[in-house]
């Protein structure tokens, strides 16, 4: 039936040549705009290619992202925790992917996408106003708005999501909620805006002030949630019993089990920050998993060697440093400069977890701050040294001539912005996080009752338990 | 009438299960138990802390026997548990007055 349809169309064709080929040459309409109109549609059809192949890369790897944070990082973290507090882990990531996508809805991705100052964006496109399906040429060129929409929506819910690791096991739900809200609007919306925004302070290829290179969010993502992090477990206290009471992790199984889906999910988060499927994504998705793997096996080596045996805990770690160094450089190194920083990270966060942890004795419970603050300003430090313009060509002179990126390249003053974006990154991480910490504390209190501690959150935060196994209930 | 309770390793449970059929008993009761003797535990480490694991997974094995049978049980759990080795666990034996079968009420030995 349907190549029947064609042969017609195909006669029908034939028929039109034959008439044109035989009709006097001065009957014709000018045959310029003839062949314009088709060059015209031609450029139509490879924009509409084009757009279809990079649009279908794109919302596949907003999903991957999504997956990172449930099942990957709920899965990591709640496997990290005691048996009765499993089900409170999962649901402090889960909430993110509730209210956070609410919230960017409304007003978040405004703040942080939309044109603004150097520092945050407007308000202009609340409510979604204006973000459609046409491409918007400042971010991707060949994605509709709505996608790029998604895909940044996917980082700012694991974002969030990530800090609670500093306050696993004693923060109140409510409490959290609170901070998690107030935390993606003063902390997130205004570093994404001055990184990625258009007209901020940081951006690279926007003509921002200080060029930080930072491709995937090593000071956007990681930075901030780890040095949050870290201000939450010094803020809150320790756990009850912490560090006399053992908690060993009730379930390594599922930490790994999470850690494997967040190497995945992070070639969405990666490679994706490309936005398109060309050759940078490419070159971002090799630099991706070089890290994972060399840092994976950096912090087994430096286990094996200080206490006799590569545990898988520290594996899956290693990797998850890995990937949180590479994210910032993903898209500017090579290959072996991926390698070099993700073995520089495996063993540097094993260090600060291990070593510098104890030395301070706060407790950031499952190391949200000893891997992505220390890893992510180890590789926003890195990526100002590797950075390489043969393989993203992002600094150029007046004329178009391409400039050197990194330290290693010949541009050594790279090293000073990547600092900046750094210590800005800190900056307001601390200061954002400290005053929200301070409000939900005198409202509403940040901690659940020693009682409930005890009792665990899966019970006193949600009044269910994770597991039942009890012969008697069966 | 005797109980035995043999405090033994969980690896050894296949092993004594086996002896204790062998040797002509019935009926066996295991619990999952955890707990030391002169054992001492294990260190664990989760990102380089130190957990030191004192109370140690172990079976906890209850048979109750007749008079007659109760040293071939012994027999039995000693030569499938033994290892050689610290850990190897404990057997106690104590009197038992009375059985009572809830099926039919039988009671004394036969209940056994």
């Amino acid at each position: 039936m349907h190549c029947r349809t064609c042969k017609r169309a195909a006669h029908a064709l034939l028929l039109l040549l034959g008439l044109w080929l035989t009709t006097p040459a001065f009957a014709q309409p000018a045959p310029a705009a003839s062949t314009a109109d088709r060059l015209a549609k031609l450029e139509q059809a490879t924009a509409n290619a084009q757009m279809s192949g990079d649009n279908g890369w794109m919302l596949v790897c907003a999903a991957l992202v999504l997956m990172m944070t449930g099942p990957g990082l709920a899965l990591f973290y709640s496997g990290l925790v005691r048996r009765k507090n499993v089900l409170g882990t999962m649901m402090q990531s889960f909430a993110m992917m509730g209210l956070i996508t609410v919230l960017w809805a409304f007003v978040s991705y405004s703040l942080a996408f939309s044109s603004g100052n150097a520092f945050i964006g407007g308000l202009h496109q609340a409510f979604l106003h204006g973000v459609g399906l046409t491409p918007d040429p400042d971010y991707a060129a060949t994605i509709p708005l709505q996608t790029y929409m998604i895909y940044q929506l996917m980082f700012a819910i694991i974002t969030p999501a990530l800090i609670a690791g500093a306050f696993a096991e004693r923060m109140k739900f409510s409490a959290m909620c609170v901070f998690m809200i107030l935390w993606a609007l003063v902390v997130y919306s205004p570093m994404a805006h001055m990184v990625w925004g258009k007209g901020g302070l940081l951006n690279a290829s926007l003509g921002g002030r200080f060029p930080t290179l930072d491709f995937a969010g090593g000071t956007v993502v990681h930075v901030t949630s780890g040095v949050s992090a870290l201000v939450c477990a010094l803020y809150l206290g320790k756990r009850l019993g912490y560090p006399k009471e053992p908690m060993p992790p009730h379930s390594v199984v599922l930490s790994f089990i999470g850690a494997c889906l967040l190497w995945v999910g992070w070639f969405g988060f990666n490679a994706g920050s490309a936005l398109n499927a060309g050759t940078l994504a490419t070159s971002a998705f090799v630099n991706t998993h070089f890290g994972a793997a060399a840092a994976a096996i950096g912090w087994s080596v430096a286990e094996w060697i200080r206490n006799g045996k590569p545990s898988a805990l520290g594996a899956i770690s290693g990797c998850v440093a890995g990937l949180v160094a590479i994210t910032p450089a993903a898209g500017f190194v090579t290959p072996m400069g991926a390698l070099a920083i993700g073995a520089l990270a495996g063993v540097f966060c094993y260090f600060m977890v291990v070593k510098v942890k104890s030395w301070f004795g706060y407790d950031d419970s499952l190391d949200a701050f000893g891997v992505h603050g220390a890893g992510g300003t180890l590789g926003a430090l890195l990526t100002g040294v590797f950075a390489r313009s043969t393989i993203n060509p992002i600094f150029k002179d007046a004329k178009g001539n391409t400039l050197p990126s990194g330290l290693l390249e010949g541009h050594p003053g790279q090293l000073l912005n990547q600092a900046i974006g750094i210590a800005i990154a800190w900056g307001l991480s601390i200061v954002g996080t400290l005053i929200i910490l301070k409000l939900v504390d005198v409202t509403i209190g940040l901690r659940v009752s020693a009682e409930d501690e005890q009792t665990g959150l899966d019970l006193s935060q949600h009044g269910e338990h994770g597991y039942d196994w009890d012969i008697a209930a069966s | 009438m005797q109980k035995i309770e043999a405090i033994i390793q969980p690896s050894k449970l296949e092993a004594v299960k086996t002896a204790l059929v062998e040797a002509g008993v019935e009926g066996i009761t295991i619990l999952e138990a955890r707990g030391h003797g002169r054992q001492k535990g294990h260190t664990e480490f989760y990102r380089g802390r130190e957990y030191s694991v004192d109370l140690l997974p172990k079976i906890k094995l209850e048979v109750v026997v007749t008079d007659t049978m109760a040293e071939a049980a012994i027999a039995a759990i000693l030569g499938a548990a033994r290892t050689g080795k610290i850990g190897d666990g404990k057997i106690f034996v104590t009197r038992v007055d009375d059985a009572i079968r809830i099926r039919n009420e039988d009671r004394g030995d036969v209940a056994l």
